[in-house]
């Protein structure tokens, strides 16, 4: 198929970007959108032009790093995909696609359609981990014994691959899937209960920090987030923080 | 607690408290309303004992206005900061594709329920403030003396058909608000999402009967002048 790209050019973080218009012929409806990416810049490079800078790793949805604002949504129009995992079959042959970067004061452009997601490491170094003994003699994590139920959950808060769709898609560039889920994931395991006041204190006032808006209910986030991460988890959040307050 | 407040999840509890309040206010305010449809006797004894019961009108009137004036301010702050979080917008966004339009828009249905708000405050307020605590009347009766004030006040209120439309339109706002003000406000307190399910039905009713009964009493007494 044919399309026409509007992709968002930026050449640093200090200069002004601008959307450009760029078409592309004979995509296999079979390609990632990744692909096609590659095959547009394959045909910049060969024009003699600067291909468009884009973040991508893995390419099978475990990273985290692609990152593009697709036709007005995180990661494209799929349900439950990452970029790197959406197909060209979801469009038409004629379309015109619209690619921008992430958008959000908390997420700075670095270049074309990479930003820099610092501010996600630096709430996770705020408390988004258990501090363990190594000595030797650390007990076994399966020795302690766990309701599937909370396993379950515990494991579902986990998949989150931090890859910052729920911010790009929330009216407020509200961080607060990702940080429940990161809260979540300890709060509901109890090697991760020792932690638990200092954890959701420090991480949310990071959250804060970074310039992160607040949280309406919207419910954008867990519709475009690739790995279906549940409102339930920001929930959890807010009443680990109200404990976590009282307790002082 | 001391940073409690300061913080983003303290202030959507504060949030969800002030809405929470609001929204058990427009039930009781509502419980009267709907009783001069079936008896203004009933009707003029309510509003004779809310307007003059010191718990009510030294205690929680001062609260509801606190509460209220909480809302709205705290919505605007709200919507300033989210805006702020993002400084260049998106050049194609599609917010229907994964949120309601109620929601994405509080702000708006807010401000429609603000501007009826003043009007109210001008059509009963201000009139009651005048006659009890500035000419001192609290006695609730007619000039003649012929029984009490306050049905009388409240029909003569909805002849205008332009006053009975802009009452009309705000309450379309409210429901829409409520729409998702409702689950919203529990979501943000944290509760979890098996009792919110059950709530949501409830919220959705909420959202459509008391809107809905404000208009009908509205109407009711605009053409039953
Ligand atoms: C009787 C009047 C009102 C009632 C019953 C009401 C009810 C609610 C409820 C239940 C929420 C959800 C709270 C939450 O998410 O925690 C809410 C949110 C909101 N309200 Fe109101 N409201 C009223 C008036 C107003 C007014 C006058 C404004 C002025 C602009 C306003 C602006 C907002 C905004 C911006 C939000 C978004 C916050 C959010 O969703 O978290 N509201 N309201
Ligand atoms: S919660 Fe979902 S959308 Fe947000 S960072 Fe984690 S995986 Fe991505
Ligand atoms: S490149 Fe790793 S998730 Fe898309």
């Amino acid at each position: 198929m044919n399309l026409t790209l509007k992709i968002w050019r930026q050449k640093d973080a200090q200069s002004k970007g601008k959307m450009v218009d760029y078409k592309v012929t004979e995509i296999s409806e079979h390609m990632s959108f990744l692909e096609m990416m590659d095959v547009l810049n394959e045909q910049l490079i060969n024009t003699g032009e600067e291909p468009v800078a884009f973040d991508h790793d893995c390419r099978e949805g475990i990273c985290g790093m692609c990152s593009m604002y697709i036709n007005g949504e995180a990661h494209g129009p799929d349900r439950g995909v990452t970029t790197c995992q959406l197909h060209m079959r979801m469009f038409k042959d004629g379309d015109t696609i619209t690619i921008e970067p992430f958008r959000a004061a908390a997420f700075p452009v670095l270049k074309d359609l990479v930003v820099d997601r610092g501010a996600f490491d630096r709430i996770q170094h705020a408390g988004g981990y258990i501090s363990v003994n190594t000595s030797g003699n650390t007990q076994d994590a399966n020795a302690i014994p766990i309701s599937k139920h909370a396993a379950d959950e515990a494991m579902d808060a986990a998949t989150c691959i931090g890859c910052g769709a729920c911010v790009a898609s929330c009216k407020n560039s509200s961080a607060m899937l990702f940080v429940g889920a990161k809260v979540s994931q300890y709060a509901l395991l109890p090697q991760g209960q020792v932690e638990a006041t200092d954890r959701v204190r420090n991480m949310v006032a990071q959250m804060d920090l970074e310039g992160f808006g607040n949280c309406t209910n919207t419910g954008a986030c867990e519709v475009e987030c690739p790995k279906g991460i549940s409102l339930e988890n920001i929930a959890r959040m807010n009443r680990e923080f109200l404990s976590a307050s009282i307790k002082g | 607690m001391s940073g409690f407040f300061k913080s983003s999840i303290g202030r959507k509890y504060a949030m969800a408290l002030s809405a929470l309040f609001l929204m058990f206010f427009l039930l009781q305010h509502f419980a009267i309303n709907i009783l001069s449809v079936f008896s203004p006797n009933a009707f003029n004894e309510a509003s004779h004992f809310m307007g003059t019961f010191w718990v009510i009108q030294y205690v929680m009137q001062p609260v509801l206005i606190f509460g209220v004036m909480y809302h709205f301010i705290m919505g605007f702050i709200l919507e300033i900061k989210n805006r702020k979080a993002r400084v260049v917008k998106y050049a194609k966004n599609n917010g229907a594709a994964n949120s309601s339009w109620m929601s994405r828009n509080m702000i708006y249905s807010g401000l429609a329920i603000l501007g009826f708000l003043v009007l109210h405050f001008i059509d009963f307020w201000l009139p009651e403030i005048e006659t009890k605590y500035i000419q001192g009347d609290m006695s609730g009766l007619l000039a003649d003396g012929e029984g009490f004030r306050y049905y009388e006040e409240l029909t003569h209120k909805f002849v205008n058909p332009l006053r009975v439309g802009a009452y009309v339109l705000a309450f379309v706002f409210l429901s829409l608000h409520l729409m998702h003000g409702f689950s919203s406000a529990f979501q943000s307190s944290g509760v979890s999402s098996m009792r919110k399910q059950k709530l949501q039905a409830f919220g959705k009713a909420y959202a459509i009967i008391i809107p809905l009964g404000f208009i009908f009493i509205a109407l009711f007494h605009h053409f039953n002048h």
